[in-house]
């Protein structure tokens, strides 16, 4: 127990908590929409924002030269999230539209990092997570952002389903489609630069989707599914971490793997039920 | 084609479409659509494929935008407000998700619109929430439509009929004073159909105006008070339908298809076409 008293072991498991949680959140209302990828592209944007931060730091000439990197992979991925909302209410194809981030993102984020003086090696934290470097100026961070995923992803969960369900529907009840298709892009957005930290850009999109891959295994039901989903996000996620305490391996693969392993070992159970009960 | 709105001992129209034209890519689908519905009336919108009848209904309930013409609804123009007096059953191919829904649930969020609260009370009627009493009044609206049994079930897993009630029940849920359906019979069971003609009936009873896209009148037939025909985007007929025949029957209908099916029995009481 005494693992728990040491700072950066509570600081990793708070942010893990909270990432765990409000990751799924948003990952339920993506695959409604069908649109589980989009965390992907969003991701990408995100690494070419965390490289402008670290052009602005350089430019600034601030001592911490990352300092920049991860308001700077907020405002890319909200401005990549709007970008590709837009597009998709104008009647774009989602899979150009992925493709399109996916690739100007990483040759952006490079072509960014070279020109403020640094290697592709700055680019690997955030490629593949950085939890045993988060200082509590980012728990609090993650705490405010993971605050407002839940509050506004729980809170209006009947009117974010209504229009991820049945857009066409909405828009005849009154809702305000628009502007809550924007609220579900940019809490994306969010979450993934919140969630960064933990798996990095290449798996960030796993621990929204996967959560709920597994939920919708056990449960027919849209609020439980995100429910369970939460709950399975915060115990694949602290578990994952815990184990890297004791084990030299890197937390966000190892997240994404248990999760991965968890669906394989779910699937078969139910389905070996279902063969059972016929 | 008369327009009886325009007639002071004939009581207000529920929506009110005037010249209505609609361009989807680049290409006008509706050429200035005309189509009234009052009070406890119902009118049925016929015609082929591709006549337009759905880009019209998608358009009184605000899913296309009109490039000409007014609509209007309850006597103002159609607003986000206005259409929250307003229930809309679009096809069922529409309500699919990547993620299970209950049908309690699915009929929970047609309890959701533009921000309204009641005239008396002051009590919040719609919002971005739903009210406290939401699921009495889900399982209230499953319970119209014959299916309260199916309040925990997945609607993805449930038959077209039965999916169809949900949606109806979704609808119903809002208390509409104007209900629009499209096709709500196609694909549909003999139970599903029967079921929903009892609930018309009703509906027409308590006042509600009912708009309803069918290619065939079927089921619904001795509920049409108006059939309203489009052919490449323009009204072709609007008056009394021929009971029993469909939109065979009516002036406008050209396409040529074997019709394979037994003769109409006639004097059925429901109506019915075919076996």
């Amino acid at each position: 127990m005494s693992l728990l008293s040491e700072p950066l072991i509570q600081r990793m498991l708070i942010v893990g908590l909270l990432v765990g949680m409000a990751a799924p959140v948003m990952g339920t209302y993506l695959v409604q929409r069908r649109m589980a990828l989009l965390g992907d592209g969003i991701g990408h944007v995100a690494l070419a924002g965390v490289a402008a931060g670290w052009l602005a730091g350089s430019l600034f000439d601030l001592a911490q030269q990352d300092a920049l990197a991860i308001p700077g992979a907020v405002i890319f991925a909200i401005i990549g999230a709007v970008v590709i909302e837009r597009m998709r209410s104008r009647g774009t194809a989602a899979d150009i539209v992925m493709a399109i981030l996916f690739y100007g993102g990483i040759a952006g984020g490079v072509l960014l990092i070279g020109m403020a003086g640094g290697s592709n090696a700055n680019l690997l934290g955030y490629l593949f997570g950085s939890i045993s470097t988060v200082t509590w100026g980012d728990v609090w961070m993650s705490a405010g952002l993971a605050a407002l995923i839940l509050l506004v992803g729980l809170g209006l969960r009947t009117a974010l389903f209504t229009v991820t369900h049945d857009q066409e529907f909405a828009r005849s009840t009154g809702l305000p489609v628009d502007a809550l298709n924007m609220v579900v892009a940019v809490l994306a957005a969010v979450t993934i630069t919140v969630a960064m930290r933990v798996v990095g850009v290449l798996l960030v999109s796993a621990l929204m989707i996967v959560p709920v891959a597994i939920a919708q295994l056990l449960t027919r039901s849209f609020s439980r599914t995100m429910h369970l989903a939460m709950g399975l996000g915060a115990v694949l996620t602290i578990t994952g971490i815990w184990i890297t305490v004791f084990q030299d391996i890197q937390p966000g693969s190892l997240i994404v793997v248990l999760g991965v392993l968890l669906y394989v070992l779910v699937a078969a159970v139910t389905s070996l039920l279902k063969g059972v009960r016929r | 084609m008369s327009d009886p709105s325009f007639s002071a001992d004939v009581p207000p129209s529920l929506v009110e479409a005037r010249d209505v034209r609609v361009s989807l890519q680049g290409t006008e689908i509706l050429h200035g659509v005309s189509l009234h519905a009052a009070a406890g009336e119902v009118v049925a919108l016929m015609g082929g494929n591709g006549s337009g009848k759905s880009t019209f209904i998608r358009s009184i309930v605000g899913a296309v935008p009109t490039t000409a013409g007014s609509i209007s609804l309850f006597g103002t123009p159609a607003s986000p407000l206005a259409r929250a007096r307003l229930g809309y059953v679009p096809q069922r191919i529409t309500a699919a998700g990547g993620v299970s829904a209950t049908a309690i649930e699915v009929v929970t969020s047609g309890l959701l619109g533009a921000r309204e609260r009641d005239g008396r009370s002051g009590s919040r009627l719609r919002g971005l929430v739903p009210p406290r009493d939401a699921r009495a009044r889900a399982r209230e609206a499953l319970a119209s439509v014959g299916i309260e049994d199916l309040a925990k079930r997945d609607v993805s897993r449930l038959s077209g009929g039965q999916q169809q009630r949900v949606l109806i029940a979704r609808a119903l849920v809002r208390k509409p004073r104007l209900l629009i359906l499209d096709e709500p019979m196609a694909g549909v069971d003999l139970q599903s159909q029967v079921s929903f003609s009892h609930t018309m009936g009703h509906l027409k009873d308590e006042g509600v105006g009912i708009v309803v896209v069918l290619h065939e009148l079927g089921a619904l037939a001795r509920h049409i008070d108006r059939a309203v025909v489009l052919e490449h985007g323009c009204v072709t007929y609007d008056g009394i339908p021929p009971k029993d025949l469909g939109v065979h029957a009516l002036p406008g209908h050209e396409h040529e298809h074997p019709h394979t099916d037994p003769p109409t029995r006639e004097g059925s009481s429901l109506g019915l076409e075919g076996p």
